[in-house]
């Protein structure tokens, strides 16, 4: 009981603290009213992700394969740690540049923006949360200056059903041993660092869920099998073996037992940086199309100039401005310490359905050249697709947000 | 090591922005318009915190002249590496003339031994201000740098100049005023950390009339139109056509 208040007040803490951040208190604007760091980091990433990544995107996707010099100027740049404090090596920066990173990286490359994604998000944030002092002083910089990191919750039979996982954490003295496999884990291929979720007691059902910190030194842990997928290809996709892992008892994240509440809380916010993933996937479809359209000739007319390919892309640029502002919403509810699970469910859910519609509209007004390599968009079309089924299916962000609408008629 | 390069920057319309000509023919329209650093100031002060990072500088400093949003134009220059940064704040139009009058101003209080420019504003293209100033100073210039080499304990650099003819290598007694031409470098990106340091670095804000300088535009413009749009040309179906037409048109 002692404990719980504890951890509740810790909470509390950290959303009072994120007030005081450079996030205006009261909202006198639009929301693409920006502080100037915002802009300037928009700004920054943009130019970035068109210079330094832009050039390499087609062979990383034909190869599969995440060109190790990109990860290692994402780490230079500051990426991988923009909210971390600069206590711990990070910038300090608020959840909305975050955002504008993963966003505007996207519209270059989702799979780049992806391992910005789960490392600003899925991993930092339960260290952020939940670490020790030790803990954040151990791990922190080294995410923020080298080491990628992933969040291995999903197995082979729990995807979903996220807490019906079986890999099992048995206590022997001052350390747990960690038995299990854990699949379709983002960044795992290039990660050094995994928080990994597994069941202490499985007669407790959930509430024996324990989230531990484990790094490449532990014996015991390897990278499985590397998936083929149909998009995002050069984000690694990897099954995690634990095989007898010794893990200490001062990597455990948090309580024993609580792991749950963490992972759920965890992937709450973290679906915001997807919503700004797929915003940023629509748009960059959407930017490589319609100057194409303004060029292209039929009929003695620009395709772009005949008014059924002019209602369709009014249609495009109307739903990626309404999801992009879900976005955006969800993301300064958060920095206000407002409560913002639903909006969050819906910014992700709308965001992914409108990547889809967006991606593939383009290839069709593309015409042929939309259905070849040679063109960048059947890209997107391929990579959209994971939006709807990561970080929470479409039917869960459903299911979330119906529970919460009920919720505000009881 | 010298103490300090001054870098003019300026706010201009981002170069990837497609400029539109006010209905009046006034000027360009520059209204809700992305507005960024001058690529050509950008590798100037690349340059120079180059030559800091280098330690034969201690310390660069970004001077813009020109209406409220030049403070982000300093900020972005902090957060690529200069030191501190002073804003001549004015709503005025801003020539070649006046910038140069208020740069010869501040470099007399701020005793720079280097002002590095960009070699022309990608709005005007005027290409005068770096000659201007280093005639009111009475400094010698290079312009259209695409090396510098700086020698603190000979009070010189030598710098490489791209030329009509070539390059040409000048040596060049400090203090100097250089201007930085495409080739010289490739600009940084501004680190996250960078940027959050930035906000905390000072700019110093200062009026045209407290620098003790009439910017008044000299020039007046009087109309700006656009180029007139190149008109298509004519396909030929077969060599024999081809040569008729140019021997119609006078060509062979």
């Amino acid at each position: 009981m002692h404990r719980l208040r504890l951890l509740n007040t810790g909470i509390r803490t950290q959303q009072i603290c994120r007030k005081f951040h450079s996030t205006p208190a009261r909202r006198v604007g639009s929301l693409h009213s920006f502080s100037e760091e915002e802009k300037l980091l928009k700004d920054t990433v943009a130019r970035f992700a068109k210079e330094v990544i832009a050039p390499k995107v087609k062979k990383m996707d034909d190869i599969s394969l995440m060109d190790p010099t990109i990860i290692r100027a994402l780490f230079e740049q500051g990426l991988m740690g923009i909210e971390t404090s600069a206590t711990y090596g990070g910038n300090g920066m608020n959840f909305t540049s975050a955002i504008l990173a993963i966003e505007e990286i996207a519209k270059v490359d989702p799979s780049v923006s992806v391992v910005v994604d789960v490392q600003n998000t899925l991993v930092s944030i339960p260290l952020r949360r939940w670490g020790t002092e030790e803990q954040q002083q151990k791990y922190l910089p080294r995410l923020c200056t080298d080491t990628v990191g992933c969040f291995c919750l999903s197995e082979w039979g729990s995807g979903s059903d996220a807490f019906a996982l079986q890999t099992t954490a048995r206590r022997e003295g001052n350390s747990f041993v960690l038995n299990g496999t854990k699949a379709w884990i983002t960044n795992s291929g290039e990660s050094q660092f995994f928080i990994v979720f597994a069941n202490v007691d499985h007669s407790m059902g959930y509430k024996g869920i324990t989230a531990f910190i484990v790094t490449k030194h532990n014996t015991g842990i390897k990278i499985g099998k590397r998936e083929n997928k149909l998009g995002l290809r050069a984000s690694s996709t990897c099954e995690v073996n634990l095989v007898n892992c010794v893990v200490s008892e001062q990597d455990v994240l948090g309580e024993v037992g609580k792991g749950y509440k963490y992972a759920i809380e965890t992937l709450n916010e973290g679906r915001i940086g997807i919503a700004a993933q797929m915003c940023g996937l629509a748009q960059g479809a959407l930017d490589h199309t319609i100057p194409y359209l303004m060029q292209r000739k039929q009929f003695g007319q620009t395709i772009a100039s005949f008014q059924g390919v002019r209602f369709d892309y009014a249609w495009l640029a109307t739903e990626i401005e309404a999801a992009r502002l879900l976005t955006y919403n969800a993301a300064r509810l958060q920095e206000e310490g407002k409560p913002f699970t639903k909006e969050a469910a819906m910014a992700k859910l709308f965001s992914s359905e409108v990547a889809t519609r967006v991606a593939s509209k383009c290839v069709e007004m593309l015409g042929g050249v939309g259905f070849t390599k040679d063109f960048p968009v059947e890209k997107y079309y391929r990579d959209c697709k994971i939006g709807q089924i990561y970080e929470g299916t479409t039917n869960i962000q459903l299911e979330t947000i119906g529970k919460l609408v009920v919720k505000e008629y009881e | 090591m010298i103490s300090k390069i001054l870098v003019p920057v300026k706010r201009v319309v981002d170069y990837a922005v497609k400029i539109r000509i006010k209905p009046d023919k006034s000027g360009v329209d520059t209204e809700s318009v992305k507005m960024s650093m001058n690529p050509f100031d950008e590798i100037a002060l690349e340059e120079a915190v180059r030559l800091k990072e280098k330690g034969v500088v201690k310390e660069v400093v970004a001077i813009s002249l020109g209406p409220a949003g030049c403070s982000e134009t300093l900020r972005t220059a902090m957060a690529l590496g200069a030191d501190r940064s002073i804003h001549v704040e004015t709503n005025q139009d801003i020539q070649p003339l006046g910038v140069a009058k208020v740069l010869q101003k501040i470099v007399l209080k701020e005793n720079p031994q280097l002002v590095f420019t960009g070699k022309q504003a990608i709005d005007d293209d005027s290409n005068q201000t770096a000659q201007l100033l280093a005639g009111l100073l009475g400094w010698n210039q290079a312009t259209f740098t695409s090396k510098v080499e700086l020698k603190p304990e000979e009070e010189k650099a030598v710098v490489t100049r791209e030329v009509d003819g070539g390059l040409e290598t000048l040596s060049v007694n400090l203090p100097s005023v250089l201007s930085a031409d495409l080739r010289l470098n490739q600009p940084r990106f501004a680190k996250l950390q960078n940027i959050m340091k930035a906000r905390k670095m000072p700019i110093e804000r200062l009026t045209p009339e407290q620098v003790g300088v009439d910017i008044t535009p000299r020039t007046k413009i009087i109309s700006v139109t656009e180029p007139p749009s190149r008109k298509s040309g004519v396909k030929v179906d077969s060599v024999t056509e081809l040569v008729d037409k140019l021997k119609k048109e006078g060509i062979l």
